[in-house]
């Protein structure tokens, strides 16, 4: 049966059916038990699987993921939350050093697999500490992989392929699409395969074209950009929404690439080092002759996210259009 | 522990200390009434984001401030309206960064969460928890090396307590013997989440037996007796180069930020808490020591006019230049 359910609804909907399904699945963090978790993601799952499989942690980012590693070693399905990825850095220790390398360190014997949840981005006047996007410090490091989900429907089938994964993944939910991104979502259990992109809108007809890449909240920016620029210039673009950003889906962007010859890349994390300029090189190293313009990031500043100017830092419709515009016109 | 009682013995001491007595209330006033119309540009979205009020608290910052000099530092979280105020911010400057306007102390790129005041020695709101306890023992460390005699102050809530942060801050200053108190406000709630539920002990200044510093622990109901007790923690700072870690009992009457119905707790444990209300009890002892109806009028409509002079120049501020942007941390306007 489908309902319409926002993101919020459809990622407790994922735990819920999971939670079911698996006795080895815990969730732990801060104010996830009786609270509900900060944006209510957990509601109501204190109340069905109890306090040992719903745990209310202390303040202790390092605590609850280097537990929810031990858990893991030893059979557990543990999905931490964590309450802004912001707050995330108190464990990146745990994370780099531990989570990242079991596997590979141990010659395969030890899995640890475990599901790390945190709001990510910017859009609701947060500042320095509650806007960030630190997808691409976790790409970087080898042995992680990294969702972001743009809609209800994929977050349900990601988180769930997240937790039946056998790895560690990291499961970045655009706090600003929270509730505003609705959808409909079966009741049944489905999965979205972890490392394919979508095109959400192609291309028409033989004119000009610019492939956009974006994920999570600035989706939706990169989908008003096409559509103000096709009005306006009568510009076409293949829109793709990452979806699982790493292990990444590069052949679904080399194709679009090869067809249009040019590229954007949306990001609201600061550019430099950003994974848009990962993303350039893959496409780079993959479609080179094809292009006709030079790939563009459309990102954040290389400055700590403002309290003020947030409209004007983050890379919404206003600031992807005139790039999508040049890129055509190059 | 101390007993609570609601009304304190009349005050016996000289006029100075009405005087002074009426400076803190003053504070205290001036702190609320700024939150309180904070909470309202909030509710009307001038304000955006996040909004973490001191209502219910200020005496614990007033009363640790009123034991500092004035060039001695004071470090805190992202509840750090009262801290900065106390600490002689003024409310415009305050104000204007909550609305994220140019003439802010960040110049409206921080808001509410992390206002810093260098003129103040007022280091910032800190929106990691428990992120900034080692950087106030390095502070304490700064003072120490050069000798200048200064005290910092670190301010966390009991939340913090269960972060490695707050554990490596101690460490060190216990080790290096600084000149440094760690104030913990313990207003019994991490967001939704009550003490007993995060901690295994109910006496957070117990942490300090594990590195062998002084401890000491008081309910805040009385802006004087804070400012006692954080004296003698101060001065045992700055005499001797010794931390202590003071846990003052105190509580929050808002949500833990205004996005917080605070429904895990009851409307009986509320009201009890606000019958011991600082503020009430501070006024109630200037009136019964003679300060004068009319005397306190004043002062209450000086603040008054101190707070709508604040709002006023934060509505009509200019927001930032969005130029602040192109360049990058280092090269920007706020190079070196
Ligand atoms: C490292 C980190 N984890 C989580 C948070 C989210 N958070 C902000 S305040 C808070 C509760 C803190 O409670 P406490 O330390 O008691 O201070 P209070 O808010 O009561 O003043 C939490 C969980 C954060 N800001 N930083």
């Amino acid at each position: 049966m489908e309902r319409t359910l926002n993101m919020v609804q459809a990622i407790n909907d994922a735990l819920r059916t999971e939670m079911r399904r698996d006795p080895r699945v815990v969730v732990l963090g801060e104010d996830v038990g009786k609270v509900g978790g900060v944006f209510r993601v957990t509601q109501g799952l204190y109340e069905e699987f109890g306090e040992d499989r719903v745990v209310d942690t202390p303040l202790s980012e390092g605590g609850i993921i280097g537990a929810a590693i031990g858990m893991a070693l030893y059979g557990l399905v543990p999905v931490p939350e964590i309450q802004f990825a912001d707050f995330i850095f108190p464990g990146y220790d745990q994370i780099v050093s531990e989570l990242a390398k079991i596997r590979w360190r141990s010659g395969g014997e030890y899995a640890a697999k475990v599901v790390i949840r945190t709001p990510v981005g910017g859009g609701i006047r947060g500042g320095l500490y509650h806007s960030q996007s630190p997808e691409s410090l976790f790409i970087h490091v080898a042995g992680l992989k990294v969702v972001c989900p743009s809609n209800p429907y994929d977050a349900k089938g990601l988180l769930l392929a997240s937790i039946r994964d056998p790895d560690p993944v990291l499961f970045f939910e655009p706090k600003r699409v929270y509730r505003a991104a609705k959808g409909e979502v079966p009741e049944e259990d489905y999965v979205v395969e972890l490392g394919r992109a979508k095109v959400v809108r192609a291309a028409q007809g033989a004119g000009k074209a610019v492939t956009v890449v974006a994920w999570g909240a600035m989706l939706y920016e990169a989908l008003a950009a096409a559509e103000q620029v096709k009005k306006d210039k009568g510009i076409e673009c293949d829109v793709i929404d990452l979806r699982t950003l790493w292990p990444v889906d590069v052949e679904t962007i080399t194709e679009s690439v090869k067809k249009t010859g040019r590229l954007v890349v949306v990001h609201e994390a600061p550019r430099t080092c950003g994974f848009g300029a990962e993303l350039v090189s893959l496409v780079c190293e993959r479609a080179l002759m094809h292009l006709e313009a030079p790939p563009v990031r459309v990102t954040g500043f290389d400055t700590p996210f403002p309290y003020a100017l947030e409209m004007e830092y983050l890379p919404l419709a206003h600031r992807i259009a005139p790039e999508i515009v040049k890129t055509a016109e190059f | 522990m101390q007993e609570r009682t609601n009304d304190g013995p009349p005050l016996t001491q000289p006029s100075g200390q009405i005087d002074h007595l009426a400076a803190l209330y003053r504070q205290m006033f001036l702190i609320r009434r700024v939150e309180e119309e904070s909470a309202r540009a909030y509710a009307l979205g001038k304000i955006g984001g996040f909004l973490h009020l001191y209502i219910g608290q200020e005496a614990v910052g007033v009363g640790a401030v009123a034991a500092l000099r004035p060039d001695d530092y004071v470090i805190t979280t992202y509840r750090d309206h009262g801290m900065a105020l106390a600490k002689g911010m003024s409310a415009r400057a305050l104000m204007a960064e909550l609305y994220g306007k140019a003439t802010g102390c960040s110049k409206g790129l921080g808001g509410s969460m992390h206002l810093f005041d260098v003129e103040h020695n007022m280091l910032g709101g800190y929106g990691i928890v428990g992120g900034h306890i080692p950087l106030a023992a390095g502070v304490a460390f700064a003072s120490k090396y050069r000798s200048d005699g200064r005290v910092t102050l670190c301010f966390f809530g009991e939340g913090a307590v269960s972060i490695g942060g707050f554990h490596e801050g101690l460490s060190l200053a216990a080790l290096w013997k600084l000149p440094i108190v760690f104030v913990c406000e313990n207003n019994e709630y991490a967001m939704g989440t009550p003490l007993s539920r995060t901690m295994s002990v109910e006496d957070v200044s117990m942490k300090a037996l594990g590195y062998g510093i002084d401890r000491d622990r008081f309910f805040v109901d009385d802006v004087l007796e804070v400012e006692k007790r954080m004296a003698e923690a101060v001065s045992r700072a700055r005499e001797l180069s010794l931390p202590t870690l003071v846990e003052v009992r105190t509580y929050r009457f808002r949500g833990h930020s205004m996005s917080d119905p605070a429904k895990y707790r009851t409307p009986a444990e509320l009201e009890d808490h606000k019958k011991r209300d600082p503020l009430t009890r501070a006024r109630a002892l200037l009136e019964q020591n003679g300060y004068g109806a009319e005397r306190l009028a004043k002062l209450e409509a000086e603040v008054e006019a101190e707070v709508q002079d604040a709002v006023k120049f934060a509505e009509e501020s200019p927001e930032p230049d969005p130029s602040l942007l192109a360049k990058t941390t280092y090269d920007g306007p706020f190079a070196a």
